[in-house]
Order: structure tokens, then C-alpha cells, then sequence
């Protein structure tokens, strides 16, 4: 018997490629036959991307604005004129900010913009008179965007005044401008940051179904009951995902690049690199989703809680960090979509900043060991 | 460590020393299970479902372990070297362990990569397997398109493809036509041949007749281990067929089993089958129930109900509270015309026709998949047939199916039971559905909790009652609203004999009260209760009649007394001599 043992570990090596490679072969025939894989690896990502490419803007144009002129005068009613004449508003215009209220509640207007009494008189006192701005802070994305818009107009114009040496000019006046992105098109930073969502749910959703389903289906019983070991059988997993999270990733990059004309300025090395390093907490989470669950319902709705929402919530795709409360802030440092976007979208918009891709890598690694860690502690061969 | 020997009788395959297993705080999965397993044997663990058939499994493939006690497998402890153990068994869990959306060759490549079958090997071991299982014709089939049978049997060739010392299936007889039940038992002798040790786990009691050894599982416990003749030697000579029945036979059945000294009775067929308590012999006689009586050799299950004490009697107090139907003029209550169903390019049921009178109970026989469900659910009006008609209690189903399914209570495969409702909940519910309020409702609620004794334990949830609770719920509520016919589908499956004939003596008594029942089965014993069967086999009806009349069309010289299997075998490739022709 012992000398049969040693021969059986003499064997090993072989064995174990032999194992993994069928592992392999096995997962991606049905990767290939499985028709929901083609639909989240690569259809659902299409899809996604599309919605943000031409879908979802985050760019303002012509939004509905009162605008309340409390005291005619010359100068008001040029004010007047260059809100009307932005192409940022389109403006209803009136005397009294009361005839507006009722419209900004129920959202028929965006903002109402006042021009206070006495705004010409402060302002030939060479003062800086200031415009009232209302808007609805329930909706704070839109609002930000007319009080900006609305700031913004305002300066325009005094600098035109300036120009035309009708005002002196102010003390300091600031200018603002967008680097890399100069029409701040939104679609441009959406797209690179939407391609972190893609491989979230290839690595996590796809990944955690496929185990699942060999739960339900008693094919991970017959496969432990195997020589196969708990590793080579995660791994067997893992490498055929892997290469379908980069193949989804490339696909959505192509697209990106070619037809929404989205500016790709870094190196295809970097890129690879990050969304290399981010499949590894994404498969790790889905691993462990699927060990813990041992079903398919669980599983997708464990990954889209706990994977999905948190990488467009929490990541800085849509929302800005720094604008959400502190102990949410905390909760973002532990999703991995964090570290992805920003570098993503400095891969494309900005080009190679390798100081920050190591920082995001050597963070996305240090998650991707941690899940790894828990998933191979819970799958250990042994059911119930 | 020495290897453990092969041949039977001396060193074990298998050794359970005191195994206990437990899930949570129920009542322990395995208690104290101690036995050995030999090669060259078969060796069944036979038990109801939830006795603890493959916990016992998965604790000898080293995939679970036991809380006390332990297990050695082939020399290894299954604690401290499972690989060891993984290396040496063939192991087909109970759905067989198949990836369905691999072809039967990639299935095979697979688990030969896996088990470390050297390349060398390959061509002459999957030519020998895919012979001996008879799927050479179909290597490049999915797996998920494959019937029951052949996918249990491709299950086996790939738990073969390493030639285990040591082979583990769980319930391969579940769901598989009888032919492909019988094939497999002959591959089996063959392994045995081979010196392999093979564990065959079943909840038919027939299968433990046809073991070398037999460990008999309830509840958790081992109540027997040994030969099954041992078993059935128990009950040698107290067994008897009583014929010429006067009168109706369930109500002389009832009768027979208040009788002091019955044990255990069924019907089987025209006749009724008795097991008596030691020495006695049954009521016969002018005045009695029967004109003859005989001798007929022991069955497994005859010696397991009188191992648990005999059956449970047979009053229905069900039976006794239900408002009798009287014989209604002329028409059938249950009519099938031609129903016909297809699903794209496949036909489920072709065809299918029959009459069911008052107060008769019909079987639709067949494997899984032949088309029993479909024509069941076409009966109910919860499927459309592509052709044909169907009427129950003089609806035409296709115009007037709510009021049919109102006269119709319907049992579903798995007791349809809400499992997070509680007894009551569900109660209360099915109440709703069939239209049950105010006084009428509590009233058959009370009846119900009383006669099935739910009353202490009307708040615990559907799903935490053990499957023979499970089974009288579902039974009560599908009785509920007192209809005039009782749909069952697989009504039975997995449940112990002591719940089964309880379920019976009650559906017996309510068929005497003029309800009529449709019952879909694979058992054959239970296709014995039944007035009359159609026999069901690939959509197609290929025989209908009285279960004597199935068995008497096929006996012959060489099978002079042929079982329900027998005849169901011989039928069914009779038919599909007549297509070849």
C-alpha cells in the first residue's frame, strides 16, 4: 500500500495538469454552449455600454430656468439677455419669484434665477452685486449643474462687459478650465468607468451562477467524490472567467474607442494590467458568493448586492466620493471598482500615470488575496 | 497497512463503526449505524427517503464526516485520508453527477482526465463501457438530451471509468423505465462479479430482494443487516393471496385488517394479500370475506410491516365523514377522447384515450417522461391538449374547466404544499381556493386536523414536518372540499410503507364512497391497487385493463406467475416489436 502511495504521489504533477486542463476544456464548453453566459459576458455588456454611450449624459443643455428681473433697468436687462442668449437655459422670464415657486416644486422649471432689486445701483457702486439662485435640492446633480451654469453665465457676461470696458474690471477673476476632457462629454468618462460595471458582472455575477448551478445540479458532488483537489477544481474555474472578463473587457474597449470616438491616450499595458488585477477581488467575491450559497437565486442577488450596486454607487462612476458622507466614504475604500475607475478613465482620457495604476493595482491585489483566502477556507471538499 | 482483500468474507470493504450524524437540532440523520460492506457483493441500504440513504453515502465517499463514530474505507479513515478514498471508489451521486450541456464522450473525457485514466487506456475502456452500457450510438448526444436511462447509465460508465474497488450509487433506480432498471442490475451482477463492491441505495423495497446484503434504514436507524432472505424468512409461511373475494374487495380488505391476527393487507389485483401474526391462518368459509386461501412467498415489505409492528388498521375515519356519491346514470365521471399533446416536434401524449366509472380507481403507469403528467395535467385543465377532449364530472374541460376543477381535488407530485405557511396556513388557504367559507370551512378544517391528528401541531411550518406529515397534508388538503374526484400524482414516492398503507386504507375507503381517482405511479406494487392501469411509454398508451389481465396477457410457460414488472417489461417490447414491424 505504501509503495502504491508513493507512486500515486510520483504521479502527482502530471495528474494534476491533466485535471486541470479537463477542468478547463469542461468549463469552457459550456461557457460556450451556455447562452446566458454569452448574455452576460457579452451581450449585457453591450447593452450597458450603449446606455451610457448614448443613453445617459450627464451634460446639461437647455434646461428650463425662470428668470425674475425684480427691477427693469438697463443693465438687468442686459444680464437678462445673456441668460437668454446661453445655451445652457432655456428661460421663462417674469417679475416676481412668486409666479415661478409652484413650476420649480413640480419640476417644470430647473432653477429660478433672480436679479434682485437695487442690482443696478451695487453694481455701478463698483461693487460685485450678487444673482439669487433657487433650485430644487432634492434633484442635487441638476441643481449643482444650473448653480454652476448659472455662476457661470454671470462671470461671462461681466467679463464681456469687460471686454467692452463697460465695468472695471474685478479684483480677481477667476477662469475656469477642463483638462483632458474639454467639452466635459460625459460620455467620456462613463464609458471607461462603465467597462469596471462589465467585468463586475462577468468576474462576480457569472462566476458565482456557474458554481452555484454545480451545487444545484450535483456535479460538484460527483466532482469532489474525484481525486481532483479543492484547488485545482477553483482554479478550473477561475482561469476560463478570467479570460472571458478580458475578452468582455477588450469587446467593450473596442467599442468604446471605435464608435463612440472616446479618446484612448494611455497604453494597452496599462490597461490590461488593472482590469487584470480588478478580475481578481471580482472572481474571488464570486467564488466565495457561490461557495457560501450553494444556489443560483442566492447567489445573483448576493452579487448584484454585494458586487454591482457597489461598483456603480460607491466607486465614483456616477456619484463623487468626496460628496458623500464619511462612513460611507469608509465603505468605498473597500470596493474594488474604486481603485479601477479612476485609473480606467485615465487610461483613456489621460494617458500612462504608472505611480497611480501601482497604488490602484497593489490595492485591487491585496482584495482580490483577501476573497481568494475566504472562498478556498469555505470550499473545502466536503458538503454540508 | 496491509491492502485490504478482496474476497468476500474476509477483511471488509467498508467498516461504520457507531457513525452518527446530525443536521442542526433535528433528530439525528444517522444514529449509531455500525456494519461492513464487502467486496464482491451488493450490498442496498434500503430505507424511506429521509432515513438516511445518502448522508451514509457521503459519509463513505469521505465528503462529509460523521459527528461520533467513524468509517474506514478500504484501509483509510475518512476523516484523516479522504483522498486516498476518492482515488479508489466510483461514486454516482443521486442526480448523477452529469454535465448536461457536455456530449456523453465529453463527459467521459472529462471524468477519465479527472480519475487520471492513462491515455493508453482510453480507447479499449470507453469502447468496453460504451458497450456495456449501450450508448455507442450516441457519444456525441448531450447529456441533457439523453432519457432517464441512459443518462443513469452513462452516470455509472463514468463512476466506472477507473475501475473502482468500491462502487457508490445513490437511488439509481429513481425515475428510470424498467427496462433500463433491469439492464442496470445486470451490469451490476457483472461488477460483482469482478470482485467490486457495490452499494445500491433505494427506497423500492422490491430492489432489496435482488441485494447480496441488505442494511434497512429508518429514520436514522439501522433496523436490519443481513441477506434479505434473512428479512423475508421471517415472515415465511404467514403470507397469503386470498381469492374469490365476495363482494367488494376493499370493503372486505378494510374488514380483514380490523381483524384480530392480520398484520399487514394489501390489494393486489382481484385478490388481497395478508400477512398474519405467527400460527394463524385467515378467516375463511362460507361467511367469510374470502373462498381461498394461499401460501405465497414473502415479499421485503411484507417483513418490514410486520418488523414495524403491521400496518395501521383499516378504518378511514376520512372515508367515514365523506358524503357518498351515488352511482350516476351512464356517463363516465373521468373521460380522455384522443388527447393529444405536443411540444414543438415532440409528442408528450399521443393519443391517449380511456373512461374512468364512479367509484373506480385508474392508473396511469409508466417511467418518467412516457407522458403520465402530461395527460394529468390535460385531465385537470391545467394544460391545453393539441387534439382530443377531456371531461371530468361531465365538464368539457376545454369550456368549462373551473367548474370542473372545483369537483376535483388534485395531490400533486412532491405535495404541492406551501412550505413557510404553516398546517393552518395552509389549511386556510386551500380552503380559499376551492371556495370553502364561514361555517363550512371551520368545520372541514376541524374535521381534517382531527382525523390526521394535526391539531397539536397546526402552527409548525409545511416544510419542517417530516415527508409522512408532509404527505397527509397534502392529502387533507386536497380532500378538503369533499370532491368527487381525487387526482394523485405519484402520490407514494419515498414515503414508508406504514404511511402508504395508511394513505391507501383511506383513499380505499373513499372510493367505496363512490369518489373516483386517477393516481399516476411507477411503483408496481401500487399499480396492484388499482381497478385498472394504462400502461404509458413514450406518449403513447400501449396496453389498458385490469392489473390481472396485464399480468395474465404475458404469462407463459417460462413465467408461469409473472409480477406487474414482468408484464410491464413484456408489454412494453411487445409494443415496440409491433413498431419495428
Amino acid at each position: 500500500m505504501k509503495a502504491e502511495r508513493k507512486m500515486a504521489k510520483a504521479y502527482e504533477p502530471a495528474g494534476r495538469a491533466r485535471r486541470f486542463a479537463a477542468l478547463v476544456r469542461k468549463e469552457s464548453y459550456q461557457v460556450i454552449r451556455d447562452p446566458s453566459s454569452i448574455l452576460i459576458a457579452f451581450v449585457l455588456p453591450l447593452v450597458l455600454l450603449f446606455l451610457f454611450g448614448y443613453g445617459v449624459s450627464l451634460d446639461t443643455t437647455r434646461t428650463r430656468v425662470a428668470l425674475v428681473v425684480e427691477e427693469a433697468t438697463p443693465l438687468t436687462r442686459d444680464l437678462a439677455a445673456s441668460f437668454e442668449a446661453s445655451r445652457y437655459f432655456s428661460v421663462v422670464t417674469g417679475r416676481d419669484r412668486r409666479e415661478f415657486e409652484d413650476d420649480l416644486v413640480l419640476g417644470r422649471v430647473r432653477g429660478i434665477l433672480v436679479i434682485p432689486a437695487g442690482f443696478a445701483a451695487e453694481h455701478a457702486a463698483g461693487r460685485h452685486p450678487s444673482v439669487q439662485v433657487i433650485v430644487d435640492g432634492s434633484d442635487p446633480n441638476t441643481a449643482n449643474f444650473v448653480q454652476n451654469y448659472a455662476q457661470g453665465a454671470v462671470a461671462n457676461w461681466e467679463r464681456q462687459r469687460l471686454s467692452e470696458g463697460r465695468t472695471p474690471p474685478p479684483a480677481i477673476a477667476a477662469e475656469q478650465r477642463f483638462w483632458f476632457n474639454p467639452q466635459l462629454t460625459s460620455r467620456n468618462f462613463l464609458v471607461p468607468g462603465s467597462i469596471a460595471i462589465v467585468m463586475t458582472l462577468v468576474g462576480t455575477l457569472l462566476t458565482s451562477l456557474v458554481v452555484a448551478r454545480e451545487w444545484e445540479r450535483g456535479t460538484m458532488e460527483a466532482m469532489m467524490a474525484t481525486p481532483v483537489s479543492a484547488a485545482e477544481l477553483l482554479a478550473g474555474k477561475l482561469l476560463p472567467y478570467f479570460v472571458l472578463g478580458l475578452a468582455s473587457m477588450t469587446l467593450c474597449v473596442l467599442v468604446a474607442v471605435f464608435l463612440f470616438d472616446v479618446p484612448f491616450r494611455g497604453s494597452v499595458a496599462a490597461l490590461y494590467a488593472l482590469s487584470a488585477t480588478f478580475l481578481m477581488p471580482a472572481l474571488g467575491q464570486g467564488l466565495l458568493i457561490s461557495a457560501a450559497t450553494k444556489n443560483q437565486f442566492l447567489a445573483s442577488q448576493l452579487a448584484l448586492i454585494s458586487a454591482f450596486l457597489p461598483a456603480f454607487l460607491l466607486s465614483g462612476f456616477l456619484f463623487e466620493i468626496n460628496s458623500m458622507p464619511t462612513v460611507i466614504q469608509w465603505v468605498t475604500y473597500a470596493v474594488p471598482a474604486r481603485y479601477l475607475i479612476p485609473s480606467l478613465q485615465t487610461v483613456f482620457l489621460a494617458g500612462d500615470i504608472w505611480p497611480m495604476f501601482a497604488r490602484s493595482i497593489a490595492v485591487m491585489f491585496l482584495i482580490g488575496c483577501m476573497f481568494f483566502a475566504l472562498a478556498a477556507r469555505s470550499t473545502r471538499k466536503r458538503i454540508g | 497497512m496491509s491492502a485490504p482483500a478482496t474476497e468476500p468474507g474476509t477483511a471488509p470493504f467498508v467498516r461504520l463503526t457507531a457513525v452518527t450524524k446530525r443536521f442542526g437540532s433535528a433528530p439525528p440523520a444517522l444514529d449509531a449505524v455500525a456494519g461492513e460492506i464487502f467486496g464482491g457483493r451488493v450490498t442496498g441500504l434500503v430505507g424511506p427517503d429521509g432515513a438516511g440513504k445518502t448522508t451514509l453515502m457521503r459519509l463513505m465517499t469521505g465528503l462529509m464526516l460523521p459527528d461520533t463514530g467513524t468509517i474506514e474505507v478500504l484501509g483509510y479513515d475518512t476523516g484523516r485520508d479522504p483522498a486516498s478514498i476518492q482515488a479508489a471508489i466510483g461514486y454516482m451521486p443521486q442526480r448523477f453527477g452529469l454535465y448536461e450541456d457536455l456530449s456523453v464522450q465529453e463527459n467521459l473525457d472529462l471524468y477519465a482526465d479527472l480519475r487520471g485514466l492513462p491515455k493508453t487506456e482510453r480507447s479499449r475502456t470507453f469502447g468496453e463501457l460504451l458497450e456495456f452500457t449501450d450508448l455507442a450510438r450516441f457519444t456525441t448526444r448531450l447529456a441533457g438530451k439523453l432519457s432517464g436511462g441512459m443518462k443513469q447509465k452513462l452516470g455509472l460508465a463514468c463512476a466506472l471509468l477507473r475501475k473502482p474497488r468500491l462502487l457508490l450509487l445513490d437511488e439509481p433506480g429513481v425515475g428510470v423505465d424498467p427496462i433500463s432498471r433491469r439492464d442496470l442490475w445486470k451490469m451490476v451482477g457483472n461488477l460483482r462479479a469482478e470482485g467490486i463492491g457495490v452499494v445500491w441505495s433505494t427506497a423500492y423495497l422490491e430492489e432489496a430482494e435482488a441485494c447480496d446484503h441488505v442494511f434497512l434504514l429508518d429514520k436514522g436507524r439501522l433496523m436490519f443487516s443481513g441477506p434479505p432472505a434473512e428479512m423475508t424468512g421471517r415472515v415465511e409461511h404467514r403470507v397469503f393471496r386470498l381469492s374469490g373475494i365476495r363482494g367488494r374487495r376493499r370493503e372486505a380488505l378494510a374488514r380483514l385488517l380490523e381483524e384480530e391476527g392480520v398484520v399487514d393487507g394489501v390489494i393486489q389485483g382481484e385478490a388481497i394479500r395478508l400477512v398474519m401474526k405467527p400460527g394463524l391462518s385467515p378467516p375463511l368459509g362460507d361467511t367469510a370475506d374470502a373462498a381461498d386461501a394461499a401460501v405465497t412467498p414473502p415479499r421485503f415489505e411484507d417483513a418490514f410491516v410486520d418488523m414495524l409492528g403491521g400496518g395501521p388498521g383499516g378504518r378511514s375515519r376520512l372515508a367515514e365523514t365523506q358524503r357518498e356519491f351515488a352511482e350516476g346514470a351512464g356517463r363516465p365521471v373521468i373521460e380522455a377522447r384522443g388527447l393529444t399533446k405536443r411540444f414543438g416536434d415532440f409528442t408528450a401524449a399521443d393519443n391517449i384515450t380511456f373512461d374512468i366509472p364512479r367509484g373506480e380507481i385508474f392508473g396511469l403507469l409508466g417511467p418518467n417522461g412516457a407522458g403520465k403528467s402530461t395527460t394529468f395535467k390535460m385531465l385537470c385543465g391545467l394544460l391545453k391538449p393539441t387534439a382530443g377532449e377531456g371531461r371530468v364530472a361531465g365538464f368539457d374541460l376545454r369550456r368549462n374547466a373551473p367548474e370542473a376543477r372545483n369537483r376535483l381535488g388534485y395531490m400533486a407530485q412532491k405535495f404541492s404544499l406551501y412550505g413557510d405557511l404553516s398546517v393552518i396556513q395552509n389549511f386556510n388557504f386551500f380552503a380559499g381556493v376551492y371556495g370553502l367559507s364561514g361555517a363550512r370551512k371551520r368545520e372541514r378544517i376541524g374535521l381534517m386536523s382531527e382525523i390526521f391528528d394535526f391539531r397539536t401541531i397546526l402552527d409548525m411550518s409545511a416544510k419542517d414536518l417530516p415527508l409522512g406529515l408532509k404527505q397527509r397534508l397534502a392529502l387533507a388538503c386536497a380532500v378538503l372540499h369533499e370532491p368527487e374526484v381525487l387526482f394523485l400524482d405519484e402520490p407514494t414516492s419515498g414515503v414508508d410503507p406504514i404511511t402508504r398503507r395508511e394513505f391507501w386504507t383511506h383513499i380505499n375507503g373513499l372510493v367505496e364512497k363512490g369518489v373516483t381517482v386517477l393516481v399516476t405511479t411507477h411503483f408496481m406494487d401500487e399499480a396492484e391497487y388499482c381497478d385498472r392501469i394504462s400502461l404509458i411509454y413514450r406518449g403513447r398508451s400501449i396496453a389498458l385493463g385490469s392489473p390481472d389481465d396485464m399480468k395474465a396477457r404475458v404469462a407463459s410457460k417460462d413465467l408461469p406467475d409473472p409480477t406487474m414488472e414482468d408484464a410491464f417489461i413484456a408489454l412494453i417490447q411487445g409494443s415496440e416489436l409491433k413498431e419495428a414491424a
